[in-house]
């Protein structure tokens, strides 16, 4: 598995597309905390999977002022239709050129199979990493730990 | 591991021996296809332990990609206030892929609910906080997905079979 930057760390700033003409860039969301969720790929035959079930609970973000940014190796096109299908409330960020280039600075690639790790990061508004969760990657790992971190940055 | 943050209370619809040694409880959307399949599953469960186990069902409906589950979820808690939670809990299960309001109005008058009185309540929205707040819960406790089952306090994270949970319960009950 991989080792995942930890708390206390500068998040390794990234501009990745969000859409085929739109780039965005972790630095642009400074002032905010930022989530981001690297999950393995688009389009798991599950219904409530992770990114369906963050869309669900995204109110629930906003209430901590949070920006939630999922990332996977798809390409920018795959997230549109999947985005689309999902009815997706959030950006998905294109980590496809080089290909899991943001991953690996995160330490969440996962090498052997060529995607990203199910990985969690918790930023808070001066670009700092307060949380970071990497999760079995058959095991969507919900948001409890998700909130806990941004209450804690609040306190 | 994720553990239930919401323990069964009042609030809740208890199938079962109240008393019961072992607890499962599951946070499920009544338009989720893997909850359609849970449900003869979890009968079936329930038939094997009798009453050494009590069933709590709880609303997680995914209101983005299932456009008639937050209704559902509604009719559902209607149902209950009338004292007839598990009849239409298992009538919206039994009738998935007919999920809408004609499909309520029928299910009210199969139960002899006033279903005029149903509409009202879906329209001011009567139950919709009951449902939202088992979504929170939910969220806290670690739901990653529909269904979720948690077994006394513990979410379930292996396969979603028979054998799989029935052992789970098993090795809870002995512990």
């Amino acid at each position: 598995m991989s080792s995942l930057l930890s708390p206390g760390t500068q998040a390794p700033d990234f501009a990745l597309p969000v859409t085929p003409d739109q780039k965005l860039s972790l630095s642009e969301l400074r002032g905010k905390p930022v989530i981001l969720a690297f999950y393995p790929a688009d389009w798991s035959p599950v219904c409530g999977d992770q990114m369906a079930l963050y869309n669900e609970i995204l109110p629930e973000f906003q209430k901590h002022e949070a920006e939630l940014l999922g990332i996977s190796v798809d390409g920018v096109w795959c997230h549109t239709a999947f985005a689309k299908d999902r009815n997706l409330h959030f950006p998905l960020l294109a980590d496809f050129e080089p290909k899991g280039a943001v991953a690996r600075a995160y330490g969440a690639y996962f090498e052997q199979a060529g995607i990203t790790e199910r990985a969690l990061f918790v930023i808070d508004k001066d670009g700092i990493i307060r949380w970071s969760y990497l999760s079995p990657i058959a095991v969507n790992p919900g948001a409890d730990g998700i909130l806990e971190a941004l209450e804690a940055l609040s306190k | 591991m994720a553990t239930l943050k919401v323990s069964v209370g009042d609030q809740d619809h208890i199938q079962g021996n109240v008393k019961a040694a072992c607890t499962l409880v599951e946070y499920g959307d009544y338009e989720c296809p893997h909850c359609g399949a849970a449900y003869p599953l979890v009968k079936q469960i329930q038939r094997h332990f009798g009453s050494k186990l009590r069933f709590i069902f709880r609303n997680f409906p995914l209101t983005n990609i299932h456009a008639n589950a937050q209704a559902a979820a509604e009719v559902a808690e209607f149902a209950g206030s009338k004292g007839q939670f598990w009849e239409m809990h298992d009538l919206l299960f039994e009738n998935q892929d007919r999920l809408g309001n004609a499909l309520f109005v029928e299910l009210a008058q199969e139960l002899k609910i006033d279903a005029t009185e149903l509409q009202k309540a879906l329209d001011n929205k009567t139950f919709e906080a009951h449902v939202r707040a088992d979504f929170s819960g939910g969220v806290r406790s670690g739901v990653n997905g529909t269904p979720t089952f948690f077994i006394d306090n513990q979410r379930h994270d292996g396969p979603m079979d028979y054998s799989t949970i029935v052992a789970k319960i098993e090795q809870a009950l002995a512990s």
